[in-house]
């Protein structure tokens, strides 16, 4: 069988993109290799460590074993799409505060597994955060601040929330400031 | 790096025209529902279809409902999460609910489906390797190769059924609802599974499963209850795999029970005579649990077709048999 290769109209981070790949390819290839995505990481390749972890419809998604088409017509966000006009996602920093890395190389697909966990449960228990993380493997930490990182964030949520959007930014900044 | 070799792709918008694909394409077609073991398997050269056809948009085919008889139906693109959660199989088929969270982990969940878990290929040691890995080592006979390293002069294959699903749903003696684009047929799950770990589904090539059936539970309640074994609390498959299902009489104790264990062979095993020993008997009588697990445990032999020292596997049977009962007491009728 020789490869086919068509356009797949994809919607990544917020855009409609159109990208040439060969039909058997995943959608961790195309973005990696097509759209340059390299934030998404390339670890075990068959399922087994949530390195590839990104979103789709909102949803946590291991895109080596996803196919690209399949991905049609849905929303694909990945970690660099959790970036806004407003800066970095309030996990993105707390897991920065926390120092919840050492290699960095799980983080993608941890950070990206977190905030399907919290968009879903924004007041999420350490249990069910550590269940909502179990399909994600981290050969470095001991999981110990990934999970603190997590609640980290829970809290600044809750305080955003009971006191308005000017807490937020005070809260982002004390979490930025606290650790430089 | 785990390369695909090429194929192409399909997503057909109606399961007609998803059938008629099927009868199209045939054994060079091969279906993809949530991926989960399709594409590992197939980056391990497992297959080699001409053409895969996806399942993700068949809408018709996911859910959850009851029918006029009072029976659970599900469809098979439903996710394993789904299934989990589903307040319907909650309080139906708890031990459904309690095997759908025993697989993989959770982001397998949302992607995987109940049809594809019933549907799941076996699973050894020997086989679930890079194609590169099989060549070196010289390749057995459920792909390209002659002979068993499991079973030295063996004939067949003895690759282990690892799908957490099965094992309850035989013991709940659900149905499958079969479609070609030529006929529809139901089929008990039991008899749905064949000895050959090489292929161990008796699914022709242009058959889609499209619906589990799970059968009205009884007056005073069906009870149900999943426990596995295996290394870590998530992601690990089954390396020893037990459902039960049971009846009660007026006073609470047994008036009927069925124990299946897998992750031993090519099909979920029935463990015979379970209702006589423990009729009369209460389900929280540990002694009697224990007695129904020795019963198991006398007749299955784990190989070394799956990881852990097998007689350490078999010697886990009876406890295993006896958590699974108390998770289907916790979980009620
Ligand atoms: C890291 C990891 C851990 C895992 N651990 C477990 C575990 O502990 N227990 C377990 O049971 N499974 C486990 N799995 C396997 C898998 O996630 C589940 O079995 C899942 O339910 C498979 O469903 P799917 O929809 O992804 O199937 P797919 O991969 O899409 O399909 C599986 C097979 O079924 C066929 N198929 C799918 N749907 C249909 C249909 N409707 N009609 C006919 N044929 C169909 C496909 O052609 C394919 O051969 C694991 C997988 C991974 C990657
Ligand atoms: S049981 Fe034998 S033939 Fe089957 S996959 Fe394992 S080694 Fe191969
Ligand atoms: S790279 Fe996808 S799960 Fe490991
Ligand atoms: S920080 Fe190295 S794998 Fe998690």
């Amino acid at each position: 069988m020789t490869a086919e290769t068509r356009i797949l109209r994809l919607h990544v981070n917020g855009s409609d993109v159109d990208v040439a790949a060969p039909s058997h390819w995943t959608l961790l290839e195309v973005v990696r290799y097509r759209l340059g995505l390299t934030g998404t990481k390339q670890g075990c390749d068959k399922g087994d460590c949530g390195a590839c972890t990104l979103l789709v419809d909102g949803r946590a998604r291991l895109s080596c074993i996803t196919l690209a088409g399949d991905a049609v017509g849905h929303r694909v966000t990945t970690i660099e799409g959790l970036v806004t006009k407003d800066g970095l996602d309030l996990l993105q920093r707390t897991f920065d505060e926390a120092g919840a890395l050492q290699c960095g190389f799980c983080q993608p697909g941890m950070i990206v597994a977190a905030r399907a966990c919290l968009d879903a449960k924004p007041e999420a228990t350490r249990a069910e955060v550590k269940e909502a993380l179990a399909s994600n493997l981290c050969r470095c930490t001991g999981y110990t601040k990934i999970f603190e990182a997590v609640e980290q964030a829970v809290r600044a949520g809750r305080a955003a929330h009971t006191n308005g959007p000017a807490s937020l930014v005070g809260d982002s900044a004390a979490l930025a400031g606290g650790r430089r | 790096m785990l390369r695909l070799e090429p194929f192409a792709f399909a997503k057909p918008q109606t399961t007609d025209e998803a059938l008629a694909l099927l009868a199209r394409h045939g054994a060079k077609a091969k279906l993809i529902a949530g991926g989960t073991d399709l594409l590992p398997n197939l980056k391990h050269g497992l297959y080699e279809p001409e053409v895969v056809i996806a399942l993700s948009d068949l809408a018709e085919l996911r859910g959850v409902a009851v029918n006029g008889a009072g029976e659970l139906e599900i469809g098979a693109m439903t996710t394993l999460e789904e299934v989990e959660r589903a307040a319907l199989v909650r309080a139906r088929a708890p031990g459904l609910a309690q095997a759908a969270a025993a697989v993989a982990g959770p982001t397998q969940r949302t992607m995987g489906t109940l049809g594809g878990n019933v549907c799941l290929d076996t699973r050894c040691v020997w086989i679930n390797q890079s194609h590169f890995w099989r060549q070196s080592l010289g390749f057995c006979l459920k792909k390209d190769g002659t002979v068993c390293h499991v079973v030295k002069g063996g004939k067949s294959c003895v690759a282990a059924a690892s799908n957490d699903t099965a094992t309850l749903l035989v013991a709940l003696r659900a149905r499958l609802t079969i479609r070609s684009a030529a006929a529809t047929r139901e089929v008990a799950i039991a008899d749905f599974y064949k000895a050959d770990g090489a292929m161990n589904l008796r699914l022709a090539p242009d058959e889609l499963l499209t619906r589990i059936t799970v059968p009205a539970p009884a007056p005073q309640g069906t009870w149900s209850g999943y426990a596995k074994l295996r290394p870590r609390a998530s992601i690990d498959f089954p390396r020893l795999s037990v459902g039960v299902a049971w009846t009660t009489q007026q006073d609470g104790t047994f008036a009927d029970a069925t124990v299946v264990v897998s992750a031993i062979a090519a099909t979920p095993r029935v463990i015979a005579g379970i209702g006589e020993l423990l009729r009369g008997r209460r389900p929280d009588d540990l002694a009697a649990l224990l007695a129904a697990g020795e019963k198991a445990r006398s007749v299955v032999t784990p190989l070394t077709n799956i990881d852990g020292d097998p007689q350490w596997r078999r010697a886990m049977v009876p406890v295993f048999v006896k958590r699974s009962f108390l998770a289907g007491a916790r979980g009620g009728a």
